[in-house]
């Protein structure tokens, strides 16, 4: 008999093709949260694994902080049209422009916590009863926590003291109307998981991933794209160097930094040699301790 | 390079999370940024040392009363292994807690106090990972610093423990001395325990052959998905997505559909752009048939040579993991695999004293309890036994009044 051969990455892989399949199984409404970001490139080609040659069960969900490199809306679009997948975009400009949302004043202002209000908006208006996220367990420690299927109630909240019990590998998808559920496959998974995934399965990323020459500026020591989104003053001193970004969010929050890593074995070794963690460049888990908590419970992905 | 999942059973004094930021640590898994967070935060060791801890309480209630409450997940790799850590509450009031992480587990780690040696809680933690059914265990004697790394307090410790192994039928155990303050036997060899010639934990977590595990050779696939494009081009495809709980399936092998008894042959095994000549445990694939067979999400496919066992009526060890007692008068649900049915608690036969374990009658059933009990289902379950196979001998139950998982429970006999 061949010896059956099964690493670490097709176990990550099987298990995130099984709670999909959950999702499929268990709701009436799901969506698939797609932010552009190798996160949740990496759902998609596991949505692709786990229901090919069918449709997906459900449509490709962008909140949308009119905030973005433009790399990622240009990669969003091609990978729909290749898909032939539904896209519905959740615009965080139309909550503002309907005074549900408020812009943030102030040099360090971003639309990230915006994206609460026109996300669960997005929900209600779809009905949504399952959103499924590529949030991992390593990034962060109030995540850590995080179940696979989490629960919100009807504001969207998390609340981390009520948390069902997750057992062997049997997720509880029940909710009383009006709840709805976040689910996140890649739980399990570390950055270098994905990385290592997305290289196996040579999966194309927004080149922004990869070292480029871009003009930044240097705040709060770290280096942001220079932009009409972020607001700059003459203190700012604008530089052109070589960049790439580990996350993509807002462009108003999310900083880039040096790198020369521009093919995906460079960004592996770089990523297993770095001491510095992915949300490490990310502005909106600086603010406090609990600042990720905080915004979860306040119904944040 | 494979995956294990382990898990930590000690209490809040036994240096647990102290023990797991000392792994994470030491390993180099701690990154820069989480490092600074954790030297700015208001908590030293009497020392003056970063209080490895921190790590791993997450949430704030948890930071603020120094505990830890719910069960926190954590990822380390060394060359060897990818390693995926449950760090969960000893204390007996998070009980349920600590069932939820051993459910997933390959290992327990049970950590002892060398002061005070096998205690009550001791037992309570060795007899949940003899009711999860965790095949490897590691009795790590902490604190070995307060003792003066004494070979006479170990080894008295490791005599006390073998006679609760035994009482509890735990097989594979490994006994390690450490301290996970000062970083002893934890990732490194330590030279102040010259006595002890085992390997250090790190290393022999990284070699601990987990294949060991007795998986079912009974090849079980729970549906989950009917794919049925039905375009033109794929007008007759039909595919039943589903993981692989146990044993392989292979082309051509007969297989039946239960609970509804209909027999088929495995035509195709599809994986996403692949077709496989087989498919085994672990493995989410899509299967298809060569005859047309009525099944649905909920049926389970299996080998016909190895029929799993079908009943209405089954004993169970039950964890109740609600604080709204069980009530043997209402209807929960019961999820099993992908298959949802209606059940009743038709009989309490008993109750474990769960720090002594004494078994006594009892009329009620209340968080954290555990004992075992006669699930009636509204439908025939296709089950084998937990100690057989673990995914299709387990089943969590949910209040259909507020959705929550309520129970976690193991088959071990079918009633009559």
């Amino acid at each position: 008999m061949s010896k059956y051969n099964f690493d670490y990455l097709d176990e990550l892989e099987a298990e995130a093709i099984h709670i999909l399949r959950e999702v499929a199984g268990q709701f009436e409404k799901p969506a698939l949260l797609f932010s552009g970001g190798k996160d949740s490139i990496t759902l998609v080609r596991l949505a692709e694994k786990a229901f090919r040659p069918g449709k997906f069960p459900f449509p490709l969900v962008h909140i949308d902080t009119g905030h973005n490199f433009e790399e990622t809306i240009d990669y969003r679009d091609r990978m729909v049209a290749r898909l032939g997948e539904r896209l519905i975009v959740g615009s965080v400009q139309q909550s503002i422009d309907e005074g549900k949302a408020v812009e943030q004043k102030g040099k360090n202002a971003s639309r990230n916590a915006l994206q609460t209000v026109t996300l669960l908006d997005t929900i209600e208006k779809h009905q949504f009863d399952a959103c499924i996220g590529g949030a991992r367990r390593d990034e962060e420690k109030a995540r850590a926590k995080e179940r696979i299927f989490s629960v919100r109630d009807e504001f969207g909240q998390w609340d981390p003291k009520r948390q069902r019990p997750e057992l062997w590998n049997i997720y509880n998808g029940k909710i009383h109307k009006g709840e709805n559920v976040r689910v996140f496959p890649i739980s399990n998974w570390t950055e270098l998981d994905v990385w290592n995934y997305i290289r196996r399965e040579n999966i194309e990323l927004p080149s922004i991933y990869f070292a480029h020459d871009r003009d930044v500026i240097t705040r709060n020591g770290q280096l942001m794209a220079a932009s009409p989104f972020v607001n700059m003053d003459e203190e700012d001193v604008v530089e052109r160097k070589k960049v790439r970004f580990r996350t993509v969010g807002d462009i108003s929050c999310t900083a880039a930094i040096a790198s020369e890593a521009d093919q995906i074995d460079d960004i592996i070794a770089e990523i297993s040699q770095s001491k510095i963690s992915e949300r490490g460049a990310r502005m909106d888990d600086k603010v406090s301790e609990a600042a990720m908590e905080d915004r979860k419970k306040g119904g944040y992905f | 390079m494979n995956i294990l999942k382990f898990f930590t059973a000690g209490s809040v004094d036994d240096g647990k999370s102290t023990l797991i930021g000392r792994l994470l640590y030491d390993t180099d898994s701690i990154l820069a940024d989480q490092l600074e967070a954790i030297q700015n935060a208001n908590r030293k060791n009497d020392d003056g040392t970063v209080d490895l801890a921190i790590l791993t309480d997450g949430l704030r209630a948890e930071r603020e009363q120094g505990i830890t409450i719910d069960v926190a997940y954590k990822y380390f790799q060394t060359d060897k292994r990818k390693f995926i850590i449950a760090d969960t509450p000893g204390h007996i009031q998070y009980t349920r807690n600590m069932v939820t992480g051993a459910s997933t587990a390959n290992l327990a780690i049970i950590l002892v106090d060398a002061r005070n040696g096998v205690v009550e809680q001791t037992i309570r933690h060795s007899y949940l990972v003899s009711l999860l059914g965790i095949k490897h265990v590691v009795v790590a004697v902490n604190k070995m610093d307060m003792v003066d790394y004494s070979e006479t307090v170990f080894d008295a410790i490791t005599q006390k423990y073998k006679s609760l192994a035994e009482e509890l039928k735990l097989q594979d155990i490994t006994y390690i001395p450490v301290s996970a303050l000062k970083g002893d036997n934890i990732v490194h060899q330590s030279e102040r325990m010259a006595w002890y010639s085992g390997d250090s934990l790190l290393h022999f977590l990284e070699q601990v052959d987990t294949d060991v595990q007795e998986k079912s050779e009974k090849a079980r696939l729970p549906v989950q998905w009917v794919i049925r494009p039905q375009t033109d081009e794929l007008h007759d495809y039909r595919g039943y997505a589903g993981r692989v709980v146990s044993g392989t399936f292979k082309v051509n092998d007969k297989i039946t559909v239960l609970p509804s008894g209909a027999s088929s042959t495995i035509s195709k095994i599809e994986f996403f752009d692949k077709e496989l000549d087989e498919a085994s445990s672990g493995q989410s694939v899509t299967i298809h048939l060569a005859t047309d067979v009525d099944i649905s999400r909920g049926d389970t496919i299996v080998n016909s040579s190895a029929l799993p066992q079908e009943s209405k009526l089954i004993e169970a060890d039950l964890c109740w993991m609600d604080t709204k007692a069980l009530d043997t008068s209402i209807t929960y649900l019961l999820q099993h695999n992908s298959k949802v049915t209606k059940v009743k608690i038709a009989d309490v036969v008993y109750k474990v004293d769960i720090n002594t374990l004494e078994k006594h009658a009892a009329d009620e059933f209340k968080l954290n309890d555990i004992g075992r009990v006669v699930l009636k289902t509204a439908d025939t379950l296709a089950l084998d036994l937990y100690h057989e196979n673990k995914a299709n001998g387990s089943a969590i139950l949910i209040d259909s009044r507020t959705n929550l998982t309520v129970g976690a429970t193991m088959f071990r006999a079918l009633a009559d």
